[in-house]
């Protein structure tokens, strides 16, 4: 499978998941949002971009419960729940925000 | 603890790069992670080499996966033994390895070490302790 954005093609695997972590630019996370008809606020690319950088330090994806924790202590506890999470990315924090964000899907999702 | 709760272990035996039994086994613990279990790893032998800071995988054209070892505080994975003789029969000491620690819930989130070396004895009793174990 693959996404085409402006001619450029970006290979996923099965799941939806971008294929190599650098491919992966913001256009990338817009054109799957649209796909599962989101539009993208500042809190969405919060969690994105908070995604990426937890990536960075770890080398891994977050499971759901552990990102929670740690989106919680980074920006604050009216976000670190579920239910601010899950509004926001109505097929899972873990698996949608993950896929957006280009990175595998989450190590520990169940 | 409930009586549902069974002491799992993960052994791991192995230098981390050359097979794939350490990355392996590191995934295995995070996904177990999910079911609330008392979780504890032990590093022997060549094992030990997994947890060395420092490491480089450049020449190797492996993933450097050894940063995953620190979100094992997040996971709730704070138990991380290794065994004194291997270090040292390497030699190696506590200094060599990454610092890895977690918070406890219940000492006010205090910063703690999730490395405790012991001695083959002492990772003898607490292997006998367990329920499960997986060897790497």
């Amino acid at each position: 499978m693959a996404i085409e954005i402006n001619g450029k093609s970006f290979e996923t695997d099965e799941e939806g998941y971008l294929t190599n972590l650098s491919d992966w630019e913001p256009g990338v996370a817009e054109a799957m949002a649209k796909e599962d008809d989101l539009e993208l606020t500042d809190e969405h690319w919060e969690i994105i971009n908070f995604l990426r950088e937890y990536y960075e330090e770890y080398q891994i994806a977050p499971a759901v419960r552990v990102l929670t924790k740690a989106v919680g202590k980074k920006l604050g506890k009216e976000k670190g729940n579920s239910k601010y999470l899950y509004a926001l990315f109505p097929y899972g924090p873990g698996k949608q925000a993950c896929r957006f964000a280009g990175l595998p899907k989450p190590t520990g999702c169940i | 603890m409930s009586e549902d709760i069974k002491k799992f272990m993960y052994l791991n035996r192995r230098a981390p790069y050359g097979t794939i039994y350490a990355w392996e086994s590191l995934e295995v613990v995070l996904i177990g992670a999910a079911f609330d279990q008392d979780v504890s790893l032990a590093f022997l032998d060549d094992g030990v080499y997994q947890l060395v800071k420092g490491q480089d995988t450049a020449g190797v054209d492996m993933k450097n996966f050894s940063p995953t070892y620190q979100a094992l505080g997040d996971y709730d994975v704070t138990k991380l033994y290794v065994e004194k003789e291997s270090l040292e029969e390497r030699g190696l000491s506590l200094e060599d390895l990454m610092p890895l620690t977690y918070e406890d819930e219940d000492d006010d989130w205090a910063e703690k070490d999730s490395i405790r070396v012991v001695s083959r004895a002492e990772m003898a009793d607490i292997m006998e302790d367990q329920d499960v174990m997986f060897s790497f």
